[in-house]
């Protein structure tokens, strides 16, 4: 197990490495961009845009420069060409809203499809299965902009049912909190709903018959007990690896649509404004924090799963 | 051995399944009894109906496509009808069952202790901790060395002979009156299948308990069946003591059994002798008698079914189903001196025989 | 009588991979130990063992689906350890196998036609010569050719393992390696199985090596039987004499082990159990790999590896302390060229007589 957590942290610093370097390149690649000018701001003077230059080191060979960047990311000295603001600062507070919103919805979305997915699949070529698996396809099929906006428009708007739009930390009011992002939740979880119950349902109508089912079964276990002591919790370790891809997937960049629909200022509304005026640096740490999500997530499912399925740990 | 009231009676159970290629008739009128303390093996080849009539005694056959008929009563308990509610009491704690793949039948991401406790607890109110501790009491008395710390392993850290013990902890731990071994040692390699029949063997003798023993084995049978019930196609064709079967055997197909394993402490034959053909689809089964289609004696009478009835003069426990009278068998049973077989007015056509319907 | 295999002192070794930061061959897997023996046209050699005795690999590594990590095997006297790509075809063809589990080992999307078809299309035959081919293996292994457009579904298990022994001889191979071929089946089919199988040798002259993971089927077939235990052969015999006097310990046990379907007989016999389970193969036992679970070893089973030792009749048996042989048996054997590289010179002694040893 040791040894297996440590080859997983040392994958994911490789990882993260090879993402950097890639994303460095954006620096080099972006047409119409000498970033010692555009760092500079508007209209600047000649020796304003030289001593920039020498500061981030873009007069020096690449590697020097990948360096050099780095630190800026890392100690937090990115600016943004545009704004002129310190990028960390906009994420760290960017990035409560884009963690409540990712948070909320895949707890949201966990919890409905394993409801959902255990009721069909018990239930499967019944009524109720027909209805709910017609139900998921519209929820698949339902891109987050349209339903977002819909939801928005009635709920928030015409009926005043949900506050539309606005943000209120979680340390503030719990409940506003909630209240708040109830919509975005929803929104967002919709798709992932339909998918998940899919698959889990059909993980749990294969994992139904398998023998040591069929053990529980004999053992005078109530149907109850068999179903969430055996058939559900073998059936679900696929998906928790599935659920931590999405999430980290959500929070690095997914939730993008969602925020935007309901304008929560989260990281991944600054990271579409920052795309559409070609201002590479919020770019760069975004994606660099998105990374960074992505992988730290990915090894944390590694492990989780390890624990749920011992048979895996040996490989 | 099977004066005492019997603690299970069986009588004409049928079990079909609803498939796509029409109704599979999988048990087809099967009646016997169970005495206390008795160890009856159901012996036949795949798809005989053995594994289906077992499970259906602990309702584990039912499903939406599934229909059954007849009785079958543990106690005053009717099983076939019984709810949900009342098979749960009995299975585990009065009815337990050893299943054959110990790989499989294991909960693969469970230690093997959490699973022994798991059916404790299922019908007695003890504390984990009591559950745990019986379980390595349990562990220790199928024979697992080393049981305190074998109780956290998962299934597939155990070798399939320890596994299988396992499996027979699990099924003893309520101290069940009636045990199911469905091919309990079938997946394991003959030096460990020893070791573990022989244990079952002392465990289940200690106990007292009865066995229904599934098996396509008649090697396993000898070491530890009292009566034996043959099955071919649905039925039971021939029951009896296990000496009644071995040395007196009346119906053909048991003769094609007993004939076809062989024997290492007989000198070899030239040829094994075989049952012609292959065993009837479920689903399209021949009238009358199953096995007339590849039975060397079968005559005209046997397009009705032959009841399953005593035959053997003084033999009331011996019954089969088959229409040749009693010394007409014993005459045509003989393949050569000393081993019973089918031989018949054709004798086995290997070329021919397997490309049947 | 020539000699079609001839294998010396074959060894397949698995690396085990591990560490932390970089793998490396932490331990490996003894699957295969020193294994040397050979066989004759026309002949069938039992190779029996218990899970996890070697007895696949071994017949993978004959037919070069691995490469050995030492030893030699020849194929009609060429030698093909090391041999690569089309080095290997000859021999690919000529030496065929068959496989335990009908089931698994047929492609369950192609029709009857184009399994047994595909080594001749591999090997360049035309369409109309592979169909006429076809139609005769099925009729030849008790398949109707009419059979020849179904899906391996709509057959029985025995018919299945019908199927796999007419693509076996679609290439007139001269050797067929049976691996287990009749164990999936019921014991009226495997009947049938191992009569079929007999008269195709006797038809065809073919050559096998039947493997089987008990004694009792390959009694019926086996010329000769060898017995593995942990990568290493234990007894290699002829067929009959080793049901009459096993000489290893550990053959006795795999005899003792089979239930006699004889009421009163079994009664009567006195069965040995044999204790344990076979130890990991990535750490055998030192001496004598049996040691650990045979009642009669002593100090030098612990240490030495006992050599393969040729008793009267061409009965060999890796044992220092032979059972069912006389005092002067013993003496007279003579220390197999066959033996591993790191047996031992000690001279077998019998056996102390354990309690009721003389079965």
């Amino acid at each position: 197990m040791k040894r297996f957590v440590i080859r997983r942290i040392l994958g994911m610093i490789l990882v993260l490495f090879a993402i950097s370097i890639a994303t460095f390149c954006i620096f080099n690649v972006i047409p119409n961009s000498d970033p010692a000018q555009r760092l500079a701001g508007r209209n600047p003077t000649k020796g304003q845009i030289e001593a920039i230059r020498r500061q981030w080191g873009f007069d020096k060979p690449v590697y020097v420069q990948y360096v050099k960047t780095m630190e800026k990311v890392f100690s937090g000295d990115l600016i943004s060409y545009v704004s002129q603001i310190e990028v960390d600062k906009e994420i760290l507070q960017d990035a409560p809203r884009t963690f409540s919103l990712a948070i909320g919805a895949a707890i949201m979305w966990m919890a409905f499809a394993v409801a959902l997915g255990l009721y069909t699949a018990v239930r499967a070529g019944r009524f109720a299965d027909r209805f709910l698996t017609a139900l998921a396809l519209i929820g698949i099929s339902m891109p987050v902009f349209w339903i977002g906006a819909l939801m928005s428009y009635y709920l928030g708007f015409k009926w005043n049912i949900f506050p539309n739009g606005g943000y209120v930390p979680l340390t503030e009011d719990p409940l506003q909190w909630a209240y708040h992002l109830i919509m975005p939740w929803t929104a967002l979880s919709l798709l992932f709903i339909g998918v998940y119950s899919r698959i889990l349902r059909s993980n749990v109508l294969d994992t139904i018959n398998d023998d040591y089912v069929r053990t529980a079964r004999a053992k005078g276990l109530s149907e109850r007990q068999v179903l969430l002591r055996h058939v559900l919790r073998n059936s679900l370790i696929p998906i928790v690896t599935l659920w931590g891809l999405d999430f980290g997937a959500v929070v690095g960049g997914g939730a993008l649509l969602t925020e935007t629909v309901f304008d929560l200022q989260g990281v991944g509304q600054y990271a579409a404004e920052s795309v559409a005026q070609l201002d590479v640096p919020p770019v760069l740490a975004i994606v660099m924090f998105g990374a960074f999500f992505v992988v730290v997530v990915n090894t944390v499912v590694d492990i989780v799963y390890a624990t749920l399925d011992p048979r895996i740990r040996l490989t | 051995m099977s004066s005492a009231e019997p603690i299970l009676r069986v009588s004409d159970l049928e079990v079909s399944f609803a498939t796509d290629e029409g109704l599979v008739r999988a048990v087809d009128g099967v009646t016997f009894e169970l005495a206390a303390g008795e160890v009856l093996a159901v012996v036949g080849e795949s798809g005989c109906g053995k594994s289906v009539t077992a499970m259906t005694l602990l309702g584990l056959t039912r499903s939406a496509n599934a229909r059954f008929a007849g009785a079958a009563y543990y106690g005053d308990t009717e099983l076939l009808g019984a709810s949900d509610a009342e098979l749960q009491q009995i299975r585990g704690a009065e009815i337990a069952m050893v299943f054959q793949d110990s790989a499989s039948s294991l909960n693969p991401v469970q230690r093997v202790g959490r699973q022994i406790a798991e059916q404790i607890q299922a019908h007695e109110k003890v504390t984990d901790a009591q559950a745990r501790e019986r379980a390595i009491e349990l562990l220790e008395r199928v024979g697992i060395p080393n049981a305190r710390k074998r109780v956290d392993a998962y299934p597939f850290e155990m070798s399939g002979g320890m596994r299988q013990r396992v499996m027979i902890a699990l099924a003893l731990s309520c101290d069940p009156s009636v045990l199911i071994a469905d091919e309990p040692t079938t997946a394991l390699d003959v030096t460990i299948q020893a070791q573990i029949l022989e244990r079952f063997r002392e465990l289940v003798a200690q106990m007292g308990a009865s066995v229904i023993l599934v098996t396509h084995d008649l090697g396993v049978v000898t070491d530890i069946a009292d009566r034996i019930a043959v099955m071919y196609a649905g039925r039971i064709v021939e029951q009896g003591a296990l000496d009644e079967i071995f040395y007196d055997p009346q119906h053909p197909y048991t003769w094609g059994l007993l004939g076809s394993i062989p024997r290492l402490d007989r000198p070899r034959p030239k040829r094994l002798p075989t049952i012609p053909g292959l065993p009837p689809s479920l689903a399209d089964r021949p009238q009358g008698c199953h096995l007339r289609p590849r039975c060397p004696h079968e005559f005209d009478q046997c397009a009705k079914t032959p009841p399953l009835v005593a035959r053997v003069p003084g033999a009331t426990a011996h019954l089969d189903r088959c229409w040749l009278s009693c010394d007409r068998k014993r005459e045509l049973r003989e393949i050569e001196p000393g081993v019973i077989g089918l031989r018949g007015k054709h004798e086995v056509e290997l070329t021919k025989g397997g490309a049947g319907s | 009588m020539s000699s079609l295999l001839e294998v010396e002192h074959l060894t397949m070794h698995f690396p085990v991979r591990g560490g932390t930061v970089i793998d490396r061959q932490v331990a490996k897997v003894h699957a295969v130990d020193d294994v040397t023996f050979s066989m004759v046209e026309g002949e069938t050699v039992g190779l029996v063992g218990e899970s996890g005795c070697g007895k696949t690999t071994l017949s993978r590594t004959l037919l070069r689906l691995l490469e050995p990590t030492g030893g030699t095997i020849r194929f009609r006297g060429t030698d093909v350890t090391h041999a690569k790509g089309r080095a290997l075809a000859p021999m690919r063809r000529q030496m065929q196998m068959v496989f335990q589990d009908p089931y698994a080992s047929l492609n369950p999307r192609k029709r009857v036609g184009q399994i047994i078809g595909m080594p001749l299309a591999l090997h360049g035959t035309k369409r109309d010569a592979r169909e006429e081919r076809v139609a005769e293996l099925l009729e030849r292994v008790g398949l109707s050719p009419e059979h020849i457009n179904r899906f391996p579904h709509e057959f029985s298990g025995g018919q299945r393992q019908r199927i796999g022994v007419a693509r076996a001889l679609a290439l007139e191979p001269r050797l067929i390696i049976l691996d287990e071929p009749v164990s999936a089946l019921d014991v009226s089919i495997q009947a049938q199985i191992v009569n079929l199988l007999e008269d195709l040798q006797e038809a065809l002259g073919l050559t096998y090596l039947f493997v089987a993971h008990d004694l009792s089927v390959v009694r019926h077939v086996s010329d000769r039987i060898a017995v593995m235990y942990l990568g290493k052969i234990m007894e290699l015999s002829p067929a009959e004499e080793l049901y009459l006097k096993p000489i290893h310990p550990y053959a006795e046990a795999l005899l003792g082990a089979i239930p006699i379907p004889d009421p009163k007989e079994n009664r009567e016999r006195e069965r040995v159990v044999l204790p344990g389970e076979p130890p990991n193969p990535m750490n055998p036992p030192s001496g004598c790999v049996f040691h650990p679970r045979c009642e009669y070893a002593t100090d030098v089973c612990r240490s030495v590896a006992p050599p393969l030792m040729e008793y009267a009749g061409g009965h060999l048996a890796a044992c220092h302390h032979p059972l069912n042989v006389t005092p002067r048996e013993v003496a007279m054997a003579k220390r197999s060229p066959a033996s591993p590289l790191s047996a031992g010179d000690e001279t077998p002694s019998l056996a102390a007589p354990v309690a009721d040893a003389g079965s």
